[in-house]
């Protein structure tokens, strides 16, 4: 009997520090693809003074002992210096940030603004039959919001990813 | 000018040189390599030293396989070297194969200069892009200032944690320009920093278990081996003082006396009865250095169903990543060992004596199945025999003895009827199951042990892959005796087709073999045939009485098959034992078709 626990998939956000060195993405993503993990997004930029680390977020799904092997293999990395599953370290905040274009003229122009400001999505550049928002948020937040523009006029979207962090005073150095 | 400015000066050096150099200081002694446009500066420094010896092989790809058979028969790190483009694509399988077994090999490949880089230049080849799944970590060494620095980590990264492949790619203009060489560093590195010393929580949890076993084993792999001498000695003392049955992988064979009384043989798919039934029927399982590999666990919701499983492994993924277990304990195979024969000592709960005793009839009642019996009988040489015969001859003249195999029916023959009483003296391709293997193992074995016995116990079909090295051998007067079970067929596969696929034999046929007596002596080599079982024995003592390299063809049955076997897909009390032999199964489900 196969157990229950062992064939329920999870979501998990997963954040690695990382050396910040020629191929690392690439070592990164080919781990994933090559023992068939899923990505559902990916970030990474350097985040110290000196531009030596980097921090990569990815949120995956599996089960648990898939997300286990996940963390595992990426520790295994050379250049990786940490590994920290935020979804079962404690609380965390996660956050994407979005550019969406939506064009249109008259009442559909107005009706995008109104929703704009109620989701908090700022305008960041305007033309006479265009917006530009860009909007921060949980992934949910976002996706709302993109699903209201459609009928509307949506044009283009482009989104980071998620990023994530602890919650609390706990560090995450190398 | 200051002093230390001074002995910065001094030490500046073209790049090949400070190669040389740091490989000097990490103590590699030989190299195994083949020349090329791009790697001529590394050829130039090499002539002009005597430190560091090359040998030439025939083929980039035999380079790593005898880097890998130095390595695992000294414990120290194989060293190859290859031009870009081809010479590092043509490496690539030894990479995998060193990969898959955890061998640490660090491999030298040339590149186009940095400035033609992605530039589709005469034998450029992206070897860092290639290698990356293929190696444990790569190097692209782009700034000379970091050349010094980067060999030595990659001996760091080669042989810390779990052993691997580490390639270093030179351009060409890196090895010409000059740079300053520094030493190796003594601050840990920054980031890879494996834990080899056991959590002492895991190892008292796992003494309680073992302590009140009634039906124990212990499952000792490849990781004993790789942990050195003295771990396989600890695990000697540990098996011995529990009374507990142990049984070793395919790579882990030597790790435990196999004429210990308590040695089960080897387990898994053509593991013995005994083995695999007490893997079955067990109640605790301490798996040291193993990963509980397909090749051995059979079908994973059937692998020993009722026993608590204690995992010991110096790589954390290794746990829990097949097989669930009950208690991990991360670390080197030899601290574990010391770590739970301490704690056993002091622990004050008894052990189930009599329980273990009742455990030791019931395998010796499977024992009593002798699943490796087989009758040699009228002229014809079975395989089987052929192999018993060369082991036994060898342990009569008592000369330290090497064995490397290639890959197939042969290869699980070597392994159960060839008996190994320490570690490192048996090379396979385990992982990988690299046909053409066995003979540039054996010539690395050859190189570190020169007046050892090395022979690789091959099949007519795999030494046709690196057939070449004997070319090597000659110019190196390296006397490796090659032991062919010649059955004309690719045996194991001819084994499934019989098995899986009706006794189709799709061109598992060995059609137009080369006459290997002639073939051994176009190499400079003696070659020797052998069809009448009558001849068998004083072939083998010639063979091994012979100063220089041999083919030995020996001429076996053609249709022998390997057992005890466990088919694909099946549970390891689901065997298929030899014709005639009572307590095993017939068959393969249809759900094992799809399994390799
Ligand atoms: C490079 C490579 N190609 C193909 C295989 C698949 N394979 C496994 S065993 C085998 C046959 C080996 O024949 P032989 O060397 O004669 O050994 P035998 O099984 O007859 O002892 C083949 C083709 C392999 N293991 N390696
Ligand atoms: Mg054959």
């Amino acid at each position: 009997m196969p157990d229950p626990l062992e064939t329920t998939l999870r979501n998990a956000t997963i954040a690695v520090l990382v050396e910040n060195e020629a191929g690392i993405l690439a070592r990164v993503v080919g781990l994933f693809s090559g023992r068939g993990y899923n990505i559902e997004s990916l970030t990474v930029a350097p985040v110290d003074a000196d531009r030596r680390l980097s921090r990569i977020t990815i949120v995956t799904s599996g089960t648990d002992m898939v997300i286990e092997q996940i963390k595992a293999q990426l520790d295994r990395l050379v250049p990786v210096h940490k590994v920290s599953d935020l979804t079962l370290e404690g609380p965390h905040l996660a956050r994407e940030l979005a550019l969406i274009k939506v064009v249109g003229k008259g009442e559909a122009r107005m009706e995008a603004l109104r929703l704009a400001d109620a989701f908090r999505a700022r305008v960041v550049d305007a033309t006479i039959e265009s917006f530009v928002f860009e909007m921060t948020g949980a992934g949910e937040k976002l996706d709302a919001f993109i699903a209201l523009m459609r009928p509307i006029g949506l044009a283009e979207v482009s989104r980071t990813g998620v990023v994530a962090i602890a919650r609390g005073p706990g560090g995450f150095e190398a | 000018m200051s002093a230390t400015l001074q002995t910065a000066e001094t030490r500046t050096m073209t790049g090949a040189e400070i190669v040389l150099q740091a490989l000097k200081d990490n103590g590699v002694e030989v190299i195994f390599g083949y020349p090329g446009g791009a790697v001529l500066p590394l050829y130039d420094a090499l002539f002009q030293q005597n430190a560091i010896r090359h040998i030439l092989v025939r083929h980039e790809q035999a380079a790593v396989h005898a880097a890998e058979g130095y390595a695992r028969s000294t414990g120290k790190v194989g060293v190859v070297l290859v031009t870009s483009g081809p010479g590092a694509t043509n490496a690539v399988t030894g990479l995998v194969d060193a990969l898959m077994d955890s061998i640490p090999v660090i491999c030298l490949t040339g590149q186009v200069p940095t400035h033609l880089i992605g530039n589709d230049a005469f034998q450029e080849a992206d070897t860092t892009g290639i290698t990356r799944p293929a190696t444990k970590h790569n190097y692209l060494v782009k700034d000379i200032k970091k050349l010094a620095g980067t060999v030595h980590e990659a001996f760091y990264v080669a042989k810390s944690g779990r052993p691997g492949p580490v390639v270093i790619d030179l351009p060409k203009d890196i090895l010409i320009g000059k740079g300053p060489y520094s030493e190796a560093p003594q601050a840990p590195h920054r980031s890879y920093r494996p834990q080899t010393e056991p959590d002492m929580a895991s190892i008292q949890a796992a003494v309680r278990l073992l302590k009140g076993a009634k039906r124990p084993i212990v499952y000792a792999g490849g990781g004993v081996i790789n942990a050195g001498p003295e771990a396989a000695r600890l695990l000697g003392e540990f098996v011995h003082m529990t009374r507990m049955p142990c049984t070793n992988t395919l790579m882990g064979l030597g790790a435990f006396p196999s004429e210990d009384p308590q040695f089960l043989g080897m387990l898994g798919m053509h593991g013995t009865y005994e083995a695999n039934l007490a893997m079955h029927g067990c109640d605790v399982m301490l798996n040291i250095g193993a990963r509980f590999d397909d090749r051995v666990t059979g079908r994973l919701n059937a692998f020993s169903p009722n026993s608590k499983k204690i995992h010991a492994d110096i790589d954390p993924s290794s746990i829990n990543k097949n097989v669930k277990v009950d208690v991990a304990i991360v670390g080197d195979a030899g601290a574990v060992l010391k770590a739970l024969i301490e704690c056993w000592q002091a622990d004050e709960q008894p052990q189930e004596k009599a329980a273990i005793t009742e455990w030791w009839r019931a395998i010796d009642g499977w024992r009593g199945t002798g699943c490796l019996q087989y009758r040699q009988e009228g002229s014809i040489i079975k395989p089987q025999h052929a192999v018993k015969r060369l082991y036994e001859i060898t342990r009569e003249m008592g000369r330290e003895t090497f064995i490397t195999t290639e890959v197939g029916q042969h290869q699980m023959w070597a392994a159960q009827y060839f008996g190994f009483q320490k570690p490192n003296r048996w090379m396979t391709s385990g992982g990988l199951g690299t046909m053409g293997y066995g003979l540039p193992a054996a010539m690395g074995v050859q190189i570190a042990h020169p007046d050892a016995l090395v022979i690789d116990i091959a099949g007519e079909a795999s030494i046709l892959m690196n057939i070449q090295e004997m070319g090597t051998l000659a110019q190196y007067r390296l006397p490796v005796k090659v032991f062919i079970l010649n059955n004309e067929y690719m045996g194991m596969v001819r084994q499934w087709q019989e098995l899986l696929h009706g006794s189709r034999y799709s061109e598992s046929y060995s059609e137009a073999l080369p006459d290997f007596v002639r073939l051994a002596e176009a190499f400079h080599a003696r070659g020797m045939r052998v069809t009448e079982a009558s001849q068998l024995d004083d072939a083998i003592r010639e063979m091994i009485a012979h100063p220089g390299p041999v083919i030995a063809d020996i001429a076996v049955a053609k249709d022998e098959n390997c057992f005890p076997m466990i088919p694909s897909g099946a549970a390891h009390n689901e065997m298929i034992l030899a014709p005639g032999q009572e307590g095993g199964v017939t068959g393969v489900t249809d759900e094992g078709k799809v399994l390799v």
